[in-house]
């Protein structure tokens, strides 16, 4: 019982207090490339987490046979094969994805939040719980991607997931879809979790006085 | 159709600047800013990284290609990138101590450095030849230090102004971005 209550943990962890997008601001050229539309966001979010999930799981298996010395290499070497097994996938099952996503689908290699996940977690835990946490991550990346496709997809074309939100008339506000629109919407995003934050912070501070006061 | 050297290099450097346009290498750019003295150092170590990426990978997609192993390039690009920042390490750690203190963590973090892959993998899909990979690496480098540099002097001025306490930190680099990369946008069709 006690084992299911931390792995609930681990696993929210990634989701919430830890989200690898808004709190630790981990894996950011992905976030704001592929984020134009609700679809590229979702696909690039799954593709993450399947080779974040799958490699942690595999740092874990042999995290007792890599050396210390190449581990970093070592962890590269089994990220990239997973990317490669990614990058084949999505061009079987979808052409006209994989052309919007570019090279960002290889670029997942780079992606900090996994090599972070194999040396701070997966190199020092059993697989079963390198895995969960590796999904909470990779779930919250996704959510992360979406939170800023849908809100760039809705300003910048007027649609969400292709579909027509507006009637003919509405102007779509186009630099959200251009780069700058993808600084803005991640910024405006940051802004408001640090306020809700502050609130918080200032609400239990007020608690507290009225505690000590009586 | 094929691009000339100068426009390739003109494309990289400002109307498809690496950072600002193409949003590759963002964790150096929001992590190492913050200081003109380490902006600029980051910003030519990488690109001396870049170049060698570059020409490595040139060479090395040529051999893969012969052999029929292309499903290997990404594992082959990263290992040599791997490489060539521990090179760039040990020189660096010999011959400025003090350099290589201040670049801390970034500096192991080139590999994981998106603009560097993604040299590599831009030219490899645009198939580019020898003088225009070189010409690709150098422009994109000189556009990541320039982009890296700006930022590091609109944050240096901004410590000393009065700013919202709830805007400070990360959302405040992004939204600075975000406009540096409106002026960016201003570039477009400059390299034809």
């Amino acid at each position: 019982m006690s084992s299911d209550k931390r792995n609930w943990e681990e696993f929210m962890e990634g989701i919430w207090r830890q989200n690898p997008v808004f709190v630790m601001v981990l894996g950011m050229c992905p976030t704001l490339a592929v984020t134009v539309s609700a679809i590229n966001a979702l696909s690039m979010g799954l593709a993450t987490f399947f080779v974040l999930v799958c490699s942690c799981a595999l740092v874990s298996l042999l995290r007792k046979q890599i050396p210390k010395e190449v581990r970093i290499a070592t962890y590269i070497v089994i990220i990239a094969t997973f990317v490669t097994v990614v990058d084949y996938l999505i061009q079987a099952i979808s052409l006209k994805l994989y052309e919007a996503l570019g090279a960002f689908i290889q670029l997942i290699v780079v992606n900090c939040i996994i090599l972070g996940r194999a040396e701070a977690h997966a190199s020092k835990h059993p697989p079963l719980a390198a895995m969960i946490n590796a999904a909470g991550m990779g779930i919250g990346f996704t959510i992360g991607l979406l939170a800023l496709g849908v809100v760039r997809e809705i300003l910048g074309a007027g649609t969400l997931f292709g579909v027509a939100l507006f009637g003919a008339h509405f102007q779509p506000w186009v630099i959200m879809v251009l780069p700058p629109g993808g600084f803005f919407v991640l910024g405006a995003w940051l802004l408001l979790f640090a306020a809700l934050e502050r609130r918080k912070q200032r609400r239990r501070a007020e608690q507290l006085e009225v505690a000590q006061h009586g | 159709m094929a691009e000339s050297v100068a426009q390739i290099f003109v494309n990289a450097l400002l109307a498809n600047n690496f950072v600002l346009a193409m949003f590759l290498g963002l964790c150096p750019f929001l992590g190492v800013s913050g200081k003109l003295d380490t902006a600029f150092p980051m910003g030519v170590a990488t690109t001396f990284v870049m170049l060698v990426a570059s020409l490595c990978a040139y060479g090395l997609n040529l051999l893969l290609t012969s052999f029929h192993l292309e499903f290997l390039r990404l594992i082959a690009y990263i290992v040599v990138i791997a490489s060539a920042v521990q090179l760039v390490e040990m020189v660096l750690k010999k011959y400025s101590p003090a350099l290589f203190r201040a670049l801390g963590i970034y500096l192991p973090l080139i590999t994981t450095n998106c603009a560097v892959l993604g040299v590599a993998l831009f030219q490899t899909a645009r198939e580019y030849d020898f003088a225009q990979s070189l010409a690709f690496s150098l422009g994109g480098g000189a556009g990541f230090t320039l982009a890296l540099v700006l930022m590091a002097s609109v944050r240096e001025r901004l410590q000393l102004s009065d700013v919202p306490a709830v805007a400070q930190g990360t959302a405040l680099s992004l939204m600075l971005a975000g406009i540096l990369s409106l002026g960016f946008m201003g570039f477009a069709g400059l390299g034809g």
